[in-house]
């Protein structure tokens, strides 16, 4: 990587110190006697994900999605929907969860990409509604209690994520993964002309592109990601749920997103790490943890605008002084 | 990292008092935010009121209390379960309200070595196939409160009867357990969207339909609503029976709307049982309100928690599952027994929604229905 | 039959009318500011409890109900100075952020103040009981009430628009904010008194409704996301479509969950019509949603966007 250095963007200089910081995260946590760290830690990686997703399609796309987490929930339930089944393999897990949301995304996606701004936004909540209230109602899996994993998945036979650390460092290296391969993606001609339409579809075709098959391509690349996120998730809770879908938890991600800053990649993953870590560490403080974190949401929307790495940084100095 | 610094020196903290004083370390998961905090709250203040009665001793040793907010969220609860077991070494974990959380959180507390006592649901699965003798739940078994008024209406020899319920799966289980026992005929059935508002298609459709008696399950907010529209919409010759939809969480919303409304319970703020009386006093001094079945579910589990401490101490798991199986505390129903499932024998009774002399809201025993009941599912549980 | 399914109408209309009653208010913020407003719903939520609280002092409901006009307006006053005014012109992920972070706020505030169980709004005496319609079947006096309301403010609404000053500078303002300032109409005053007037609009329908509903720190989470669907079906911005958008709503909503099992029992076994009729009953108003943009992309009454 040395030889790479010389030339790093600042945003995949961060992105590589917080990759570090999250690597060492296990043995630091088991020196002080804080295993249960790695437990928080692997959340804020899960959610990492999936807000990388989201951020190929509104941060590159101007693509609003408000039905995210339905693919959350597709990841999910390929996990209880293939254990059940015997199959346990998490690369077979993952690929059945991709095709799922894939498929998901690609009849949605086109019937959305007819509408702009704030009805793009709206009809993806219906459809991540409508997800929603399916398996609400999908009795077979406990309906809206949810069912119980027996077992996280295995990686090649391999029990790898039943300990904490497997489960963490798994994680880590799919986190890893999207964000390189999200990274290219942005970089390539097709992430230019994705970043092109965000900024002026009209010119886009203007200049001989059609911006739909780009968007489409985009929008269910995220979804199959976020699946992704979907089945650490379910393994990480060793539980799925309707709730992983509801516009609560899509709302959330949007939230996550735009605190980090949209369109970076570095900053959707902080997004989520902050947000959920402020969401663990706050609630320990006080029942009324919420509070404090609304008025820091209004805070940054305010005075913060794009909120961006440097917020990260004006935070850190922040919270450092006081 | 402000925050890591600062779990850091809590967790040294903890783990220090750990092996200073050996305390007995009490994890508590229930919902405390959003829109059903208030079932929490009461299961909350239950449980502190028996640490206050048992002056901070459980067994002799000191308690700690470490109380957890689930938001309402399974995920949110598996991780915060988990936590309390693995990471601040919980020997007990008493929660959670609802049936969704408990699917979610029986396995990480489990699994980690934890005792999980339910101050409140007690969905079927965990009384039949899923049975396990680290839980233990103080409660009832979810079937068995719409059974108390089915066999109410068998007795009262009403021919037909409407049911409505939420459609996930609690009220389809309510209902199922309702149509279990009833033998009149179900003149309908109504399941409404999770969360909805507006009851008054539905209630036309029931006056359409002119039951001798409609059935409810529809717990928190959405059953405050119904029981408010329902005398608005001029149904009040149909009686509504409910179960988890008229209690002293709901009542002061409800307040006269709800007046005279039967509902099936385990337990009532004036049931003639020793100790009750003073339960609800202090209570009521406490937190400046009646005391729901939430409430009086946390105090027990916090006694039976006590008494099996008392007898077995902590370390030998064996012992301390016999003990809380013997069920020998004083519990605020009465007579109380454990199953093979560890679900409850108990009493059950037909309650009222009444306005007592001091002008509160809340339920009062009409009658014994059930004596020492056992749940239906006991037979599918393997262990015994 | 026939008379049930008049009366499920009149339900599904009334239903609508009290969701046109919030949406009223999101609708014009949107389409004149072109400001997400997520916060909508608790301003709602604070109407139910202001009225909840002043019942609890006056014990009066028409005083009470007169009382929570000026304070709501007052929240949405400090509130847009605080907060809403500086972020009329940043993008719409910020006032979402914002907007987000006020509803974590305003709900938890509300729980330390009042609690978390719900509360209970009596009826006026005079509103109370209900009138015979056919057979068995009654009609509660208050819903009829709340429909006279909403039709009121709708007529209201539309006249203020259409008829006034303030409404051409409304419109116009809609159209072409520049264009208004140019003209030398103090746009920021202008957008001041529309941002009060919504949350006015949005706290006098939490304290209509307040009988009929339990007053909760949820309520207004729950209808937050219908009054988006109904002001997005309707085209933003537009009232009258809000007003239309809403009554179907209301109306595909009760109608569908009513009659929907009935209808799928004709071509399915009874079981499975009852099964498919729960699960579709709630996706329902998510799929008018998905229908209507598909075949008119923005809403009924919208504006065409630009690409």
């Amino acid at each position: 990587m040395s030889d790479l250095r010389p030339r790093l963007a600042p945003r995949l200089k961060l992105a590589l110190v917080i990759f570090a910081l999250l690597a060492v995260v296990p043995p630091i946590a088991q020196a002080i006697g804080e295993p249960f760290l790695i437990v928080v830690a692997t959340r804020m990686m899960v959610f990492a994900i999936a807000a990388l997703s989201l951020d190929l399609i509104l941060g590159y796309g101007a693509m609003v999605s408000f039905g995210h987490a339905a693919y959350l929930g597709f990841g999910a339930y390929a996990v209880a929907i293939l254990s059940r089944a015997g199959i346990n393999d998490l690369l077979l897990q993952i690929l059945a969860a991709m095709a799922a949301a894939a498929l998901f995304a690609v009849v949605t996606g086109a019937i959305s990409l007819r509408t702009r701004g704030v009805y793009f936004i709206m009809i993806t909540l219906a459809f991540g509604q409508m997800a929603f209230f399916f398996f609400v109602s999908f009795s077979a899996l406990g309906g809206d209690d949810g069912v119980a994993l027996r077992a996280r998945s295995t990686v090649l036979g391999i029990p790898l994520l039943q300990t904490t650390q497997g489960l963490f460092y798994v994680t880590l290296a799919l986190l890893v993964a999207v964000f390189a391969g999200l990274y290219r993606l942005t970089l390539s001609r097709f992430g230019r002309v994705l970043t092109g339409t965000r900024e002026s579809a009209l010119r886009m075709q203007a200049i001989g592109f059609r911006p739909f098959p780009y968007q489409l391509t985009a929008y269910v690349i995220a979804a199959c990601l976020c699946a992704i996120a979907g089945v650490m998730l379910a393994n990480q809770a060793v539980y799925v749920s309707p709730a992983y879908m509801s516009w609560h938890r899509s709302g959330e991600m949007i939230v996550m997103l735009v605190l980090g800053g949209i369109g970076s990649l570095t900053g959707a993953m902080a997004g989520a790490l902050i947000t959920v870590g402020l969401e663990e560490g706050l609630a320990r403080w006080s029942e009324h943890w919420r509070l404090g974190f609304g008025l820091i949401l209004v805070l940054v929307a305010l005075f913060s605008p794009g909120g961006l790495t440097g917020l990260l940084r004006r935070l850190n100095l922040i919270r450092g002084g006081k | 990292m402000r925050y890591l610094a600062v779990s850091t020196a809590l967790g040294l903290a903890m783990t220090s008092a750990a092996f200073a004083e050996d305390p007995v370390k009490i994890g508590v998961l229930l919902t405390l935010s959003g829109p059903p905090a208030v079932l929490g709250e009461h299961a909350r203040d239950g449980i502190l009121l028996a640490e206050k009665a048992l002056e901070g001793k459980i067994g002799g040793r000191d308690v700690e209390l470490v109380i957890v907010d689930d938001e309402g969220k399974p995920d949110i609860a598996a991780q915060k379960a988990r936590e309390l077991v693995e990471g601040q070494g919980a020997d007990f974990v008493v929660g959670p309200i609802f049936s969704n959380i408990m699917t979610a959180i029986a396995g990480p507390v489990t699994s980690a070595g934890g005792i999980l006592v339910s101050p409140n649901a007690g969905p079927s699965n965990f009384a039949g196939k899923d049975c396990n003798p680290d839980i233990f739940v103080v409660s009832y078994q979810n079937d068995q409160m719409p059974q108390v008024l089915a066999q109410h209406m068998n007795q009262q020899g009403i021919a037909n009867v409407y049911l409505i319920a939420p459609n996930y799966q609690a009220g389809q289980d309510s209902l199922n357990g309702f149509k279990a026992l009833y033998s009149g005929t179900v003149a309908g059935e109504l399941y409404v969207p999770l969360g909805q508002l507006d009851f008054s298609g539905e209630l036309a459709q029931i006056a359409a339909s002119q039951p001798e008696a409609v059935y409810a399950f529809m717990p928190g907010g959405m059953g405050v609503n119904l029981v408010k529209q329902w005398n608005q919409a001029g149904l009040s010759s149909i009686p509504l029976m409910s179960a988890f939809t008229v209690d002293e969480t709901t009542l002061p919303a409800e307040q006269d709307a709800a007046l005279g409304m039967l509902t099936g319970s385990n337990w009532a703020p004036d049931l003639d049982t020793p100790g009750n009386a003073e339960f609800v006093t202090a209570f009521k001094e406490a937190y400046g309100r009646v005391p729901s079945l939430y409430a009086m579910g946390g105090y027990d589990a916090m006694m039976l928690i006590d008494s099996a401490v008392t007898a077995a101490g902590t370390e030998d798991r064996e012992a301390l599952r016999t003990a809380l199986k013997a069920a020998d505390f004083p519990s605020l129903r009465g007579e109380l027994s454990f199953s093979s499932n560890n679900f409850p024998i108990q009493d059950f009774y037909l309650t009222k929604a009444i306005k007592d002399d001091e002008g509160f809201y809340r339920t009062s025993v009409v009658e014994k229905v059930f004596t020492q009941a056992a749940d239906s599912h006991v037979g599918e549980c393997p262990m015994n | 039959m026939f008379n049930l399914f008049l009366l499920q109408l009149l339900n599904g209309a009334q239903f609508g009318i009290l969701l046109f009653l919030v949406a009223a208010g999101l609708t014009l913020v949107f389409g004149i500011m072109d400001f997400i407003n997520i916060a909508h719903g608790v301003l709602y939520m604070v109407g139910g409890y202001v009225m909840a609280m002043m019942m609890g002092t006056t014990g009066n409901f028409w005083l009470s109900l007169a009382l929570v006009l000026p304070v709501t307006l007052a929240v949405g006053l400090v509130l847009e100075l605080l907060v809403f005014r500086r972020l009329y012109d940043r993008s719409h992920l910020d006032q979402v952020l914002a907007t987000f972070g006020l509803v974590l706020v305003l709900s938890e505030l509300v729980k330390i103040f009042w609690g978390s169980a719900p509360l209970s709004v009596a009826m006026p005496e005079m509103l109370s009981g209900s009138v015979p319609l056919a057979g068995p079947m009654r009609y509660p006096v208050y819903r009829i009430a709340v429909i006279g309301v909403g039709l009121s403010v709708a007529i209201g609404l539309w006249f203020v628009i259409a008829r006034t000053r303030v409404g051409m500078l409304l419109r116009a303002g809609a159209a072409n904010r520049s264009m208004v300032s140019a003209l030398g109409t103090d746009i920021n005053r202008l957008f001041m008194l529309v941002f009060a007037a919504g949350a006015m609009l949005a706290g006098f329908a939490g304290a209509i409704v307040s009988p009929i509903l339990s007053v909760d720190p949820g309520m207004g989470d729950s209808i937050l996301i219908l009054t988006f669907v109904v002001i997005v079906i309707g085209g933003v911005g537009s009232v009258k479509g809000a007003f239309y958008a809403a009554l179907l709503v209301g109306i595909v909503d009760t109608l569908g969950r009513m009659f929907g099992p009935i209808l799928l029992r004709l071509v399915m076994e009874p079981a499975a019509a009852a099964q498919a009729g729960r699960t579709i009953a709630p996706m329902l108003v998510y799929i008018l949603m998905a229908a209507v943009l598909f075949w008119r992309p923005a809403g009924l009454f919208g504006r065409k966007v630009s690409q």
